[in-house]
């Protein structure tokens, strides 16, 4: 391994964790703003011009707030759950190319962290990995709001798994490849060659999939505000509380990456207009999760699973049969 | 876009996780000194009990409902039928209808327990009363 490669890495390691922190914070701010819009109010607007710099402001808030670990609260456990949610949620970035590769002063950039050849299962696996948080800090916060959460979360994640990964074999087995990069490429011939015309199924699976991962609006039931409170979060305060959602916003970014990637073509071939294209793809699917939020109601936990197993899954095997028939003949 | 050529790809998710670990951490333990400075203290008795009804911290034990042992059963059937499936839907193309035929008969077994699992009631969300 030589130097250069490893001051390489380290760079873009810094430069993904401080994009996408600050990208957290401001997806706060795009999802107060565009639902106050679609509710007829004007949102943030004392804090800075148009209300920018309210992120400045929570961070404060979030800082200055008391420190409190409940009486009955499982101390360690407690405390590193937050870190596990905020930690997973950005190593899913390791496996996912951000933008084409690009030269600069004669050395070539691939921006991509890890260019392991198991991407899309390193990503699903770490993601996966990320609803120990909320089980665990809910778990250890020892109140029964929480407790409800944790088992509501343990219930939604395993079972949305399921569906995520079998909606993935279509596009696999076109690709043979389960590198991002590799799927890019194999999209990289324009608008006629996304797996989104030929797996329209798989991708409706896979998005409807990702909102479950990510606890976002029509299963939100993991911090159902009306009756749960705030779920896992109920006992935590402060920055603890803030690395929670810093992790859920981050994921919403990483997922719409990859939904991107997967299915819509990524960069194409590698230009910069294919790379702005990546950009606004991405944009869009950030902007959906915040559309839904504001038009859906959320769902009963009953019909969430109903949804999951009854129909989803079901709909993703018969998807991987007739994929498997229709590239056998 | 061209694949990095490195001898050891898992170099940089090593990193990240030991960085982005190292850094949140480090992010609450900053939160913890900054609140210590700045934070408004009060010595309320009951500041420290859990967020529900009533006066006493009592600690109670985290008891939840069987039903999500049976969607955790469930998911073990069919998580472990997704991993046996990657593998061989990345070969394929190799394979051809020699492994086609064995997955099928793979997921007609499959499909059966689901069945069996769906008659049973297991999919049903059972009410309490």
């Amino acid at each position: 391994m030589e130097v250069a490669y490893i001051i390489e890495t380290l760079i873009k390691i810094v430069v993904i964790l401080l994009v996408f922190s600050a990208l957290a914070g401001f997806g706060t701010y795009f999802e107060r703003k565009i639902l106050a819009f679609m509710q007829r109010r004007l949102g943030p607007m004392h804090v800075g011009p148009f209300g920018l710099l309210q992120i400045a402001a929570d961070g404060i808030k979030l800082f200055t707030k008391e420190d409190i670990v409940p009486t009955n609260a499982v101390g360690p456990i407690f405390k590193i759950a937050p870190v596990i949610t905020a930690a997973t949620a950005f190593m899913a970035a390791a496996a996912i190319p951000f933008l084409p590769q690009f030269t600069i002063f004669g050395y070539t950039v691939h921006p991509i962290v890890a260019d392991v050849n198991i991407g899309i299962l390193y990503i699903l696996g770490v993601m996966a990995v990320g609803f120990y948080g909320p089980l665990l800090g809910s778990l250890a916060s020892s109140n029964k709001f929480a407790l409800i959460s944790a088992a509501r979360a343990a219930s939604v994640f395993i079972s949305y798994e399921v569906v995520t990964g079998l909606s993935l074999l279509a596009p696999l087995m076109m690709v043979g490849s389960f590198s991002l990069i590799d799927f890019n490429n194999y999209q990289a011939g324009g608008i006629g060659d996304w797996i989104i015309w030929s797996q329209p199924v798989a991708f409706v699976l896979f998005w409807i999939a990702a909102f479950a991962e990510t606890g976002r609006t029509p299963f939100h039931l993991v911090a159902n505000d009306h009756e749960i409170i705030d779920g896992f979060g109920t006992e935590y305060s402060g920055m603890r509380w803030g690395l929670f959602f810093i992790g859920e916003y981050a994921n919403m970014f990483f997922i719409s990456f990859v939904i991107v990637l997967l299915f819509l073509g990524g960069f194409g071939d590698g230009s910069v207009l294919g790379a702005l294209g990546f950009l606004l793809k991405m944009s869009f699917f950030f902007f959906f999760f915040l559309w839904t939020r504001a038009a859906w109601p959320d769902i009963r936990p009953d019909q969430l699973m109903w949804l999951c197993w009854k129909v989803l899954m079901p709909l993703a095997v018969i998807n991987v049969v007739v994929t498997g028939f229709v590239m056998m003949f | 876009m061209e694949h990095v050529s490195t001898t050891s790809p898992y170099f940089g998710v090593f990193v990240l996780f030991v960085i982005t670990f190292g850094a949140f951490y480090a992010t609450t333990v900053a939160a913890r000194w900054a609140s210590r400075a700045l934070a408004r203290k009060d010595t309320e008795k009951l500041k420290l009990s859990i967020y529900e009804c009533g006066p006493e911290v009592t600690k109670q034990p985290n008891r939840i409902s069987t039903q999500f042992y049976l969607f955790a059963l469930l998911f073990l059937l069919f998580d472990v039928e997704v991993v046996f499936m990657f593998p061989w839907a990345i070969d394929f193309k190799l394979l051809g209808w020699f492994g086609f035929v064995e997955m099928l008969m793979f997921i007609l077994l499959l499909t059966i327990g689901f069945i069996y699992a769906w008659k049973k009631g297991a999919l049903e969300w059972h009410n309490i009363k």
